[in-house]
This record gives structure tokens, sequence and C-alpha cells, in this order.
């Protein structure tokens, strides 16, 4: 039960996208192409599927104000509210507490008090010509609470600066669904239901039912995707770390063997350096010098050719911008030094204990 | 100066045990110029790398001003090198990547001279040896009788009381060969003691004494033959190579 709830804390476990719908699409708030029918939300408001908490319909489009870019969303007010579980960190509205049983918000209906930030409030509900404002839209556009605000040609009153989330939520505006749906033009659709189902009740096959419910459409659960995302991070992690151990093995084998190389092309010299004079600890001197100019070499070109490899890789073949990071040129260094430093002593050391005669080749 | 007691090399050659010396037993005095001759693989070179402190014998001790050379570390055995030894080798072994000046510079570098006392250093024996003119060349710029007048520059950096020279006229046309013995009896002569193995009878000629090594045995040849004439003590190096 306990993990129950903490899954629950979460927030939104289940989607219901279009079938044409990536995640990428939702996670870009909810901007893909296709919508889906508003009754879904009926037909699964109306069936006799248990666990479903809460349901969120959301309809998005693209604004661009004063030169920047943001997010007019629709959604059904209460119930969206109920889903986003970071807006009720703050305890003014209430999660389900147990599962397949909707508990009503304990706070709702309290008016707004005039000044009070957003998340001290309840806003039970939202009128069709009243918006939401995200943290973010709010600061660079000037907007105030009570302020009257034009969007899409409509006149709207800004109800309440919502609280920062972190999220693509802050550089959104909320609308009532149905007004949006109307100034967009675009009838009875949305682009994602939001679901927050009884995690029992998912693993007991919740969105399977779902899914022979709405065959149409696509049904992911978030739980999916979060475990998905963290062992594609696991993995990407452990195969980064295996190819920075592959790496560390064939560069420092790579110099072993070039200093090996070395100090067999250079035993001549090392046997006239010992027959003039030179000692032991000198001979491992100058080979441990030499491996580390080596490794400076090394760790401030591989600074230099990683980062420009990066940059103009990462957009082109990951789809990411990359901006260099002076603090890798320190740990470059450090781990070059340290690769030829250790791969170049047991060379260097043979080096140091050569027989001057054997060196020389003249016995 | 140098003494050998009872000294023994052997070593493995396709798992057949070779005596390079076998149970020598031997004493140099200061200031003597001795040749070493012998037929080739007799062990002339072991015998010379063992008296150098480059090659640990299997048994016995070797003495050097009444130290032993092998009961000290590799590092003091080093410094013995560096203070009192000087070493010719037949192929000159300068490094090929340093100019003539440089190559002298390495022993007065171990020595830990500034490098304005090196290179000064390193001119005057230059100079010396009639390298003047030719102290930024490669060795691979200068012929094999410049090279090992370079080499001979080089061994005298640390002013070496004992010079060990491993068939130093070798690699030598016959004029070069006799400038280069001519220098080696110049430096005899300035109380130097002197080991050279070679091969060949005119150069043996130019020591004092002369031991035969066959079969990892040494024996004296005895008296030596005057086959070459000496130069002056007075005569200059520099005018004669």
């Amino acid at each position: 039960m306990a993990v129950a709830r903490e899954l629950d804390a979460l927030g939104t476990n289940i989607l219901i996208l279009p079938k044409s719908a990536s995640m990428q699409d939702y996670y870009s708030a909810d901007m893909q192409e296709e919508e889906i029918p508003e009754e879904y939300v009926t037909t699964l408001s109306t069936s006799d599927l248990s666990g479903l908490d809460n349901l969120s319909p959301k309809l998005s489009v693209p604004l661009e104000l004063e030169g920047r870019r943001f997010i007019l969303t629709g959604i059904l007010p209460k119930n969206e509210f109920k889903a986003k579980m970071a807006w009720q960190g703050a305890g003014i509205f209430a999660r389900p507490e147990g599962c397949g049983t909707v508990v009503d918000l304990p706070l709702a209906g309290v008016a707004p008090a005039p000044g009070e930030p957003a998340q001290r409030r309840i806003i039970e509900d939202l009128g069709e010509s009243e918006l939401l404002v995200g943290h973010d839209m709010a600061g660079e556009l000037g907007i105030t609470e009570g302020q009257s605000f034009t969007l899409m040609g409509k006149a709207f009153q800004v109800k309440a600066i919502l609280p920062m989330t972190g999220t693509v939520d802050d550089a959104r505006a909320f609308a009532h669904l149905h007004t949006l749906q109307a100034l967009a033009g675009k009838g009875a659709v949305i682009n994602a239901i939001e679901i927050v189902g009884c995690c029992e009740q998912i693993s007991k096959g919740l969105v399977q039912k779902i899914n022979q419910l709405l065959p149409e459409a696509k049904v992911v659960t978030i739980s999916q995707i979060v475990a998905t995302q963290v062992n594609t991070n696991h993995m990407m992690a452990r195969l980064s770390l295996l190819f920075l151990v592959i790496m560390v093995l064939v560069g420092g084998a790579s110099i072993a063997n070039y200093m090996y190389a070395n100090v067999y092309e250079r035993r001549r010299e090392i046997g006239t350096l010992m027959a003039l004079g030179a000692g032991p600890k000198l001979v491992l001197q100058v080979f441990l010098l030499k491996a580390l100019l080596l490794g400076v070499g090394g760790g401030v070109a591989g600074f230099f050719l990683g980062s420009a490899a990066a940059l103009w890789l990462g957009p082109r073949i990951a789809g990411v911008p990359v901006l260099p990071m002076p603090i890798l040129a320190f740990w470059a260094l450090v781990v070059a030094i340290a690769i030829a430093l250790a791969a170049s002593f047991f060379p260097a050391r043979r080096a140091a204990r050569l027989d001057p005669s054997v060196a020389l080749q003249e016995v | 100066m140098l003494k050998l007691e009872s000294v023994s090399k052997s070593y493995k050659h396709r798992g057949r045990v070779v005596n390079a010396l076998d149970d020598v037993s031997l004493e140099i005095g200061k200031g003597e110029f001795v040749s070493i001759m012998g037929p080739s693989g007799s062990g002339k070179s072991t015998f010379l790398l063992l008296l150098g402190g480059m090659l640990t014998p299997s048994r016995g001790k070797v003495h050097l001003g009444g130290v032993s050379v092998y009961d000290l570390a590799p590092a003091a055995r080093a410094e013995l090198r560096r203070q009192r030894l000087g070493f010719v080798f037949q192929s000159y072994n300068l490094v090929p990547y340093l100019t003539a000046l440089e190559n002298v510079q390495v022993p007065l570098f171990l020595a830990g001279l500034s490098g304005d006392r090196q290179r000064e250093r390193a001119r005057q024996l230059l100079d010396r040896v009639g390298l003047g003119d030719r102290m930024d060349h490669k060795p691979a710029e200068l012929s094999g009788g410049q090279q090992q007048r370079v080499a001979l520059a080089r061994m005298l950096a640390n002013d070496p009381e004992v010079i060990l020279a491993d068939e130093p006229t070798g690699n030598l046309d016959p004029e070069t060969s006799g400038m280069i013995l001519d220098f080696l009896q110049s430096l005899h002569r300035e109380g130097r003691t002197i080991l050279m193995v070679t091969h060949d009878p005119r150069a043996s000629a130019y020591a004092h004494k002369s031991l035969r090594l066959a079969e990892g045995r040494i024996s004296s040849n005895g008296a030596q033959p005057k086959i070459h004439p000496c130069p002056s003590t007075d005569t200059r190096v520099e005018h004669q190579i």
C-alpha cells in the first residue's frame, strides 16, 4: 500500500494518446498533430472500469506572444488539478486516498483570497473566459492576477498565476477545454487524456482493459515510460562505463606497447647513458617524463578534439545541442596523465633495470 | 688501480653454458696502457664491461681504486662510472638526434653542471679533438673518424682516471685509426690508465703491455714490439687528427 501511495504520488500514470503520437510528442507538451475525440472521456467515465481515479483530458495549441513561444492548453479544471500532484504539494489540492475512490477536494469551494499566491488558494473551477498562467509565462509577459488578457482573439481574465513546477507547464496558459476547442475550431477533440490510475488495478490489467475499450487510441503507462527511461539510462551509463574502461585499457595497452617498443629501440642509448654514469633512477625518470608529456599532450588534444566532435556530431547524430564543458579539460588531463604514467611504469622500470652490457649489445 | 680476483662470467646461449671468463685474476696499475687481444668471441668485450662495472660477474670480485665495484648498489656503481671511468666504443654510440656539442654535454649534464658550464666545457673538449667547427653537426653529418673524436671528447668530459676502449679503431681506416691511437697515447701520457680491446696488432703496439684472452682465460703477451713510432709528448692531438 505504501508503495502504491508512493507511485500514486507521482501523479498521472496512464496516458491515452492518438495512435500515431509518440511519447516524445507528449513530453514536448502534447503538440502532436493528431487528436482523439473528447467522447473517450465519457466512454471511460461511464465504463465499469475500476481504478480510474482521475481523468484529465487536454488539448494544446501553440502560441507566439511578444516573440516567445508558449502553449495554451484546454483543461477540465477540477480534474486537471487533481491530476497535478506537483501543484498539490503545498497541500491545497487533494489526491485520491484510495484505489478507485475519487475523494472530493477538501478545500474545494473556498474562495481565493486576493493577493495570496495561487498555491495558498483553491481554484475549484475555471470559467470560459478565465485563464491560469504558468509561472514563467507570467514572468516573461509581465502578467498579473486579475489582469485582462487577449488570446487568439478572445479576452480572458487571469484568474491565477501558477506556482513554479519546473516543467513545461511553467510556459503554459490554461483555459477551459471547451473554450479552447471553440477558439481553435477543432470541435470536440483532445490531444491526450491523463489518467491517475490506481497502481494496484494497473497491475491487474487496467491498461489492457482500456485498450479493449478504446481500440483506436494508444494507451501507455507512465510507469512503463519511467521504467524504460530509467532502464535505458542505466544501460547507457553502463555502456558508457564499459566504453570508458575499454578505451582506458586499449589506450593504456597502446601506450605500454609503445613504451616497451621505445625502450627496446633505445636500449643502446640507455646503455650509453648508463656507461656515462646515468643511474637507474634517472633512466626511470626520463621515461616517466616522456609518459607525462605524452599524457599532457593526449589529454589536451583529447579534450579539444572530443569537444569539437561532440559539438559537431551531437546535434547531427543525437539531435541534442552540446556545449563545451571546461571542467572536462581537467578530467581529460588527469585521466590521460594517470593512464600514460601507469601504462609506462613497467616499461620505464624495465629500462631502468636494463643491464648496460645487454643494452649496449656488446656481449 | 684495477684488480680482478678469480672473476668468472658465464651465461646461457641457446641452452648451452658459455664461459666468457674463467677464473681470471689480474692487476693493472695506475697509468698503465694495456691492450687486450684475442680471437672473436673470446670474451674481450665481456672483460672490458666487467672492468667498467657494467656486467656483474658470475663469481669473483672487481676492484677499482680499492673499491669492490659489484658490492656497490647500481646507483653508486653508476656514480663510480661517471666519476672515474671513460668508455670508448667501436660504434661510437653517439645519440643520433643530438649535435656533437649536445652529445658531449650528456655526461656533464649527468654530473649536474649548469647549461652554460656544460656548453663551455663541451666546446673546449671538441676544440681539443679538432672539431671546433663541427659542434652543431649531428652524428649522421660526420665521418666515422669525426664521430669517434666526438665520442672521445664525450669520454673526457668528466676527466676519467681510467679509459676503457672497446675496439676504438675497429670501424676506421688505417690513417684515421692512427690518429685516434695517437690521441689515446696522449691521454695515457696525461697519467690516465687505459685498457684497450683490439684485434689489430698495430693498435696493440701502442700499449705498454698486451694481454691475450682465449677461451675465457687471460695470459700475457709479454713485451710490446714497437711497430709504430710514438709521437713526442708535447704533440697536440688536434693537430694530428
